[in-house]
């Protein structure tokens, strides 16, 4: 579905140049949910703006069924963290989630699908209020309802329930696991929580420190559906959890080999 | 007693009555100056006389069609300003090409101060409307492009990834993210500007002799009736504080989403 190909990108040229991420390969297969943990400054922003074809990597490509990204896809959408600053505030609800639809003639009914993909995320009765009337975790429903009307085959998330409290990530992130089946998308997930990235994934990609590289792809074979008490009560989410915080942890030099 | 007048400023009604208060004691300083000696009634003559003067000039066709007339000028002036000031900001914020072309012609032409250019305008289209219009667009056209400049270069950096992240096109982001997101920079403009309108617009009448309000302020000042000279200065400050008032309510209506207007909405 979505392949990452020999990925590098740096800010900067001759000696000044940052690395951020360095030959980075793996694929993503269709329906899979992956999610892609590093320390911070691992450079997971950069690699999934790359990936969404908003920054054009130093060299490398990524291929969305076989097709080089060379700008943003249409099969494709972004949930970003700061839903306050991506959701537009003079629009209201249902239309931040129609604008997306412009350039899809293929979506015959837009106002249906918008109000569908509302629903779908709890937000019935919304779509008139503007996003600023609403609290932080409703306003990143609007984006991932936003994201879902657009019917994208792939779905990257940017650390997008890293503004909102506890309970409310908890709640978005079973959200999310519930639509993903309903709307059958692809999803990667950045995340510096490597709690989320276990409970939610099938695959973990680890990154190194920069200049990043893959350290890791772990395989996640918890059973599904996840549940917030359950799953993250089962031994093996511990195990899982406690080895991806000693790959994070450990020096890059150590990890090699 | 001091407490609770601590206390007024707090209060609508509490500011409007301070601020009624203010207004009476500088007409009755303006009444009393001249009817104590303190300044010479030739020169001023005392609120009363000056405001039952306008109260008469109402009545006045004259009046009302200088009025209309230096309300035009600016009016047309401003909206041919907000016009070509808005697509020329948009222009120069949106297109590197643009901004390198035309920032050194914006940057010489923004000093100079329109009021000079009045001869230039007497020259080419006489004491005439065009010639109010002319100034007023001149006066005003900059201000609008700066500020349209400034917002459409001040969009959010992930409003405008998230547009291109669903592929809209340069002009639909134009359209759907820059401009909205930079009104809040158009409004102030169209403030500072409204008020530079009505100034530019009565200087040219006075200078240039075009029909309005400035005209009929120097003639009436040329043929010694200075309490009609007042009064219709007053009218000129009221007809600023109305546009002021106007603009205002634009904003409110217009930018009822951005921070600065929301009323408690935000949670």
């Amino acid at each position: 579905m979505l392949e990452v190909v020999g990925l590098s990108k740096s800010y900067g040229t001759g000696a000044s140049a940052t690395h951020a991420v360095q030959c980075l390969e793996f694929a993503v297969e269709e329906l899979e949910f992956v999610g892609i943990v590093g320390p911070s400054g691992a450079g997971k922003t950069t690699l999934l703006k790359c990936m969404a074809g908003l920054l054009a990597p130093t060299s490398g490509q990524t291929l969305l069924r076989g097709k080089p990204v060379t700008g943003p896809p249409p099969e494709l959408a972004v949930v970003f963290q700061d839903y306050s600053r991506s959701l537009f505030a003079w629009m209201t609800v249902r239309r931040n989630v129609l604008l997306p639809l412009t350039n899809k003639p293929e979506i015959r009914d837009p106002a249906r699908v918008a109000d569908e993909a509302l629903a779908a995320v709890g937000l019935k009765g919304f779509e008139e209020h503007y996003p600023w009337q609403l609290s932080g975790g409703m306003q990143q429903r609007v984006a991932i309802a936003r994201a879902l009307a657009y019917q994208p085959k792939v779905l990257l998330m940017d650390e997008p329930f890293a503004s909102v409290d506890a309970q409310t990530r908890a709640e978005l992130e079973d959200l999310v696991l519930r639509v993903r089946e309903q709307f059958g998308v692809t999803i990667v997930l950045v995340t510096h929580d490597i709690d989320e990235a276990v409970y939610m994934s099938d695959r973990v990609v680890i990154l190194s420190r920069p200049p990043s590289t893959v350290q890791e792809i772990l395989p996640i074979d918890l059973p599904r559906p996840r549940d917030q008490v359950d799953t993250k009560a089962l031994p093996e989410f511990a195990s899982l959890r406690a080895r991806i915080y000693e790959a994070i942890m450990q020096p890059a030099a150590a990890a090699g080999v | 007693m001091a407490a609770r007048l601590n206390a007024l400023p707090r209060t609508r009604s509490g500011s409007l009555l301070l601020g009624a208060v203010g207004i009476a004691l500088a007409l009755l300083l303006w009444q009393l100056a001249p009817a104590l000696g303190l300044v010479d009634s030739d020169n001023l003559p005392g609120a009363s006389a000056v405001l039952s003067e306008l109260a008469s000039l109402a009545g006045t066709d004259a009046f009302w069609s200088a009025v209309g007339s230096t309300l035009a000028g600016a009016g047309l002036g401003l909206a041919i300003a907000v016009v070509a000031g808005v697509a020329l900001g948009v222009l120069m914020g949106s297109s590197t090409i643009a901004w390198h072309a035309l920032r050194p012609t914006v940057e010489f032409l923004r000093p100079v101060p329109g009021v000079a250019l009045i001869p230039v305008a007497i020259l080419v289209f006489g004491p005439s409307m065009q010639s109010d219009v002319f100034l007023v667009a001149f006066g005003c056209v900059w201000v609008m492009l700066i500020q349209t400049l400034y917002g459409v270069r001040d969009v959010d950096e992930v409003a405008l990834q998230t547009a291109r992240s669903y592929g809209l096109t340069h002009a639909q982001r134009i359209r759907w993210v820059q401009l909205p997101s930079s009104l809040p920079y158009i409004a102030t403009g169209l403030r500072i500007s409204s008020s530079i309108a009505l100034i530019v617009a009565v200087t040219a009448e006075l200078v240039a002799g075009n029909a309005g309000l400035g005209k009929s302020i120097s003639l009436a000042q040329s043929v010694g009736q200075t309490e009609e000279m007042y009064a219709l200065i007053v009218a000129a400050g009221i007809l600023g504080i109305a546009v002021h008032v106007v603009f205002g309510g634009l904003e409110r209506r217009f930018l009822h989403w951005h921070q600065s207007q929301r009323a408690g909405g935000d949670r």
